[in-house]
């Protein structure tokens, strides 16, 4: 039966696939280490130690989608971490030119890297294991293989400060009342945006989901926000880091979903051919993917340095890894074309949280990174055979 | 039958879902004779060399194959190499990084004990078999991709030879050679004969194959004609192309009513383009076109003859190299960069292979149609307006009738000719006034390609200039008002709807290529 004006459209429950793979894998690890990692402490943790992860697998995923990798990012990071650490530590100059100083090189890193790729047609694998090696190489000759800090605590606050609080007495604790008011506009924003799409659809006649699905998602979503931010309230407030990932969160989003630059990136990796003649100029396409992945790769590199307190030549070793395979545990197709950005922070997330749950269950990180090369491979396998079946 | 008959096929049918392909075809050669198959592009000849040698295994077709007096049910190529039948297909199948004399022996390699390769008796063997083919002074140490096509050509032919073939079938062996070069070939084949080797040609340079076979069978539709037997019956070109084209004209195409021509709105003058990857080669010589609004006018020819060079080096330098001449459109010469410049310029190109060139299939249909117009149409300071897209796409998909759930369908999961429609609407939305469609209704049924030629006709009323390419000759003669005949990259001739018909086309061709033949000797 179809109603005249009314079209509905099932949900298409592929899409949140691996959210609630994420949700599973929390409440797995909460119910094996009987709760600790739910306590508010840890959900700071997992936010601080992912901050960096999530910021590279937003750039990488743009990688992803051109149908390349970038292996360049972890040597990147520590390039502009022992930059800024130089600066600051031996030329004791303001962390403001040391910030400035640490983007301009990764912009640097990524104008080179982007400049064989898509001028000289150097294959990405090539060209970023490449900067792999001479990054790495770079950070060592700059630092002498030495450790340099400790940072100036305003810088730390970068990655490890918090946003003003206003903490009232709460049960056998405190409770931040910023993190409450932002959960409340973050809860209003989202309905009301919620609610405006669908009267959009409805304007435009376009089919729109039935109500108890919005309804469900909605709840789901509420759900989450409120128990993260209740969590980040009963600790110090919101993290810093947070501010810069929901930030970047919403202009890829909006650069990738909205914008004629970024649904080329999807069309390049869909079929380049057929890009190049649509008017696309690819090349221009792929030069500034990998800029941009050396910007963020600077920004993360910031981050860490400011979370680590401090300059280590081994900073960001295996962070390319991590983020690539965010991207693709959180269903970016490996031949390009296909992908989402909050699949990647999703995908970044389920890393970030195997890595947390096991410390706490006492895994060691060989053991960890068998989990974590296993999950790998079993989501892309998935993807894929998922995929076939439908072809 | 008597004993001298090596191959007989008979009442051959083989299916593509549903499609008959090849119909009850017959087809009888004699042992050491070469035998020509020809027909039109789709006519049924390559598929039927595919069955012979096993492409299309033992099953999957019907009728019978006696080769050498018994009956064969080839399940592969290796089937029908073990009995001495080998196919070079036009495309080459060498490698072309690795040596002459490992090309000559792929899949074939002389070795001293099971799986080492003896070097030694591998070059010197090469060389024998190089000798037959008349490449006895090439050194069979340097990579094949050193070598011209001719002579790539060649080392197909004594790979064949390495192989012990008996019968040898070649597909348009002489497509992408020069006169020289195919000259040289065809006399190679004779030699062969010579040697007994029995060959089956495929071609369409029928002044070639006049020059070197016995006897021509002619395809049509998927049937066999008839037989012609030099010295027999009448042999020469005209003969085989009445044969070739031989069929009535049904109504599969829409009648135009009410054709007004306009102005000439597009033009091109003076068109010159080089190969790509050969600076010397040239590929167009002196193009000369025009097409008035509302007029449909359509690049007639055979495959390879430079049409869809002419219209990629046209839209946006997508083809050649060193490209000189002028394009005009609305009487205003255009200079034209980059394919960004030819939308900007209202030209828009419909590529013949929509899966390599027109499609990203894992995207969906909206985002297929809405991606060329999108910086011009669709946006604002590079932000998308999503809801005019889907509006667009939603107007579009009723408007052209692609058949589909929605336009969020993935267009890979689509049918060929509801892809073609995705390609044509996508072009569409960029409001060219010169849509150049470069075989519009390939490899689609025939239900869709009348409703293409409905979507022509209504973009001709609106008074777009339309150019089609197209390979089919009846589709041509069908759908425009006049044609241009492409011959080896230049204008063979002018036809206009009144007085075209397949023959005159195929005339055109012909007395090109003789021009040509003089001019080179």
């Amino acid at each position: 039966m179809e109603t005249k004006n009314k079209k509905i459209v099932k949900m298409d429950m592929k899409q949140y696939g691996m959210f609630f793979a994420l949700i599973a894998i929390y409440l797995i690890f909460a119910v094996l280490t009987k709760g600790a990692n739910l306590s508010p402490m840890n959900i700071n943790n997992l936010i601080m130690q992912n901050g960096y992860v999530v910021i590279l697998a937003i750039g990488m995923l743009l990688c992803v989608l051109t149908g390349n990798i970038d292996l360049g990012v972890g040597s990147v990071v520590a390039v502009c971490g022992s930059v800024a650490g130089i600066i600051m530590i031996d030329l004791k100059m303001n962390m403001w030119i040391a910030i400035i100083a640490a983007l301009l090189v990764g912009l640097l890193t990524g104008i080179f890297a982007g400049f064989f790729i898509a001028y000289l047609g150097i294959p990405p694998f090539v060209v970023t294991l490449a900067t792999m090696l001479m990054g790495r190489g770079l950070t060592y000759t700059l630092l002498q293989a030495q450790t340099k800090g400790p940072f100036d605590q305003s810088y730390n606050f970068i990655g490890a400060g918090f946003l003003p609080v206003i903490k009232i007495p709460f049960g056998d604790g405190t409770l931040d009342l910023v993190s409450i008011f932002v959960a409340v506009i973050a809860s209003v924003a989202l309905v009301v945006s919620e609610l405006r799409s669908i009267a959009t659809k409805k304007k435009y006649n376009f089919a729109v989901n039935p109500t108890w699905q919005t309804a469900t998602k909605l709840g789901v979503m509420l759900f989450i926000i409120w128990f993260f931010f209740y969590k980040l309230a009963r600790y110090n407030g919101l993290p810093f880091v947070l501010l810069i990932m929901v930030i970047l969160i919403a202009i890829y989003g909006f650069i990738t979903s909205k914008t004629v630059a970024g649904r080329q990136i999807y069309a390049l990796g869909g079929n380049r051919k057929a890009a190049n003649l649509s008017g696309i100029d690819t090349n221009k396409v792929f030069f500034w993917v990998y800029v941009n992945m050396g910007v963020l790769s600077a920004l993360a590199g910031i981050v860490l340095a400011a979370r680590n307190g401090s300059a280590t030549p081994k900073a960001g070793d295996g962070f390319e890894m991590d983020a690539i395979a965010s991207c693709y545990i959180g269903g970016a197709a490996v031949a390009g074309g296909a992908g989402t950005i909050v699949g990647a922070v999703v995908g970044a997330f389920v890393m970030g949280i195997l890595n947390n749950g096991m410390s706490l269950f006492g895994w060691s990180t060989d053991i960890q990174k068998i989990v974590k090369g296993a999950v790998l491979l079993g989501a892309v396998t998935m993807d894929v055979l998922s995929k076939r079946k439908k072809g | 039958m008597s004993d001298n008959i090596i191959l007989e096929m008979n009442h051959i049918t083989k299916e593509f879902s549903g499609v008959k392909a090849l119909d009850d075809v017959n087809i009888k050669v004699k042992k050491g004779e070469i035998h020509a198959l020809c027909g039109e592009n789709g006519a049924g000849k390559s598929t039927l060399m595919n069955v012979l040698s096993g492409v299309y295994p033992h099953g999957t077709y019907e009728g019978d194959i006696i080769y050498k007096g018994e009956k064969c049910a080839f399940h592969n190529l290796r089937d029908s190499e073990a009995k001495g039948i080998v196919i070079i297909h036009q495309e080459l199948a060498l490698s072309p990084l690795l040596s002459v004399a490992e090309n000559v022996f792929l899949g074939n390699e002389r070795t001293s004990m099971k799986g080492v390769i003896d070097w030694t008796e591998t070059r010197r063997r090469a060389q024998e078999v190089l000798a037959r083919v008349g490449l006895e002074h090439e050194d069979v140490n340097v990579p094949v991709n050193s070598l011209g096509v001719g002579k790539q050509q060649l080392i197909e032919i004594a790979k064949a030879m390495a192989k012990k073939v008996e019968l040898l079938i070649l597909d348009e062996p002489t497509a992408a050679l020069n006169d020289e070069e195919s000259q040289k070939l065809l006399d190679i084949m004779l030699e062969l004969k010579r040697q007994g080797i029995t060959s089956i040609i495929i071609s369409h340079k029928l002044n070639e194959i006049e020059y070197v076979s016995d006897s021509i069978t002619i395809i049509r539709d998927g049937k066999s004609i008839e037989t012609l037997v030099k010295g027999r019956d009448e042999y020469t070109e005209d003969r085989v192309i009445k044969a070739m084209v031989g069929r009535e004209m049904t109504n599969r195409y829409p009648k135009r009513e009410n054709i007004m021509l306009g102005k000439v709105i597009f033009e091109v003058k003076n068109w010159n383009v080089f190969h790509p990857d050969d600076e010397n080669r040239q590929v167009l010589k002196n193009i000369n076109i025009k097409v008035r609004a509302g007029e449909v006018v359509g690049l007639a020819g055979l495959m390879g003859a430079g049409r869809t060079e002419l219209a990629m080096s046209i839209f946006g330098r997508s083809y050649g190299q060193k490209i000189s001449g002028q394009v005009l459109v609305n009487g205003n010469e255009v200079k034209i960069r980059n394919v960004k410049d030819a939308i900007a310029a209202k030209i828009a190109y419909i590529s013949e292979d929509r899966k390599t060139y027109g499609l990203n299939l894992i995207a969906d249909i909206k985002e297929n149609m809405a991606i060329a117009a999108r910086p011009q149409f669709f946006s604002k300071h590079g932000v998308i307006n999503a809801n005019e897209e889907i509006l667009a796409a939603q107007e579009y998909k009723k408007r052209i009738n692609v058949k589909a759930n929605s336009i969020k369908q993935v267009v890979g999961s689509l049918s060929g000719g509801n892809q073609q429609k995705v390609v044509i609407a996508k072009w569409m939305l960029t409001q060219p006034d010169v849509l150049i469609m470069d075989e519009p209704t390939r490899g689609i049924d025939v239900g869709a390609k009348y409703e293409i030629y409905c979507v022509i006709n209504e973009l001709a009323k609106a008074g777009k200039a339309i150019i089609v390419i197209s390979s089919e000759m009846q589709e041509i003669i069908g759908t425009c008002d006049r044609l241009y005949v492409i011959n080896e990259g230049e204008i063979a001739g002018e036809l206009t709807s009144e007085e075209v018909t397949q023959e005159r086309i195929m005339q055109c061709i012909m007395a090109h290529n003789r021009k040509g033949d003089e001019d080179g000797n």
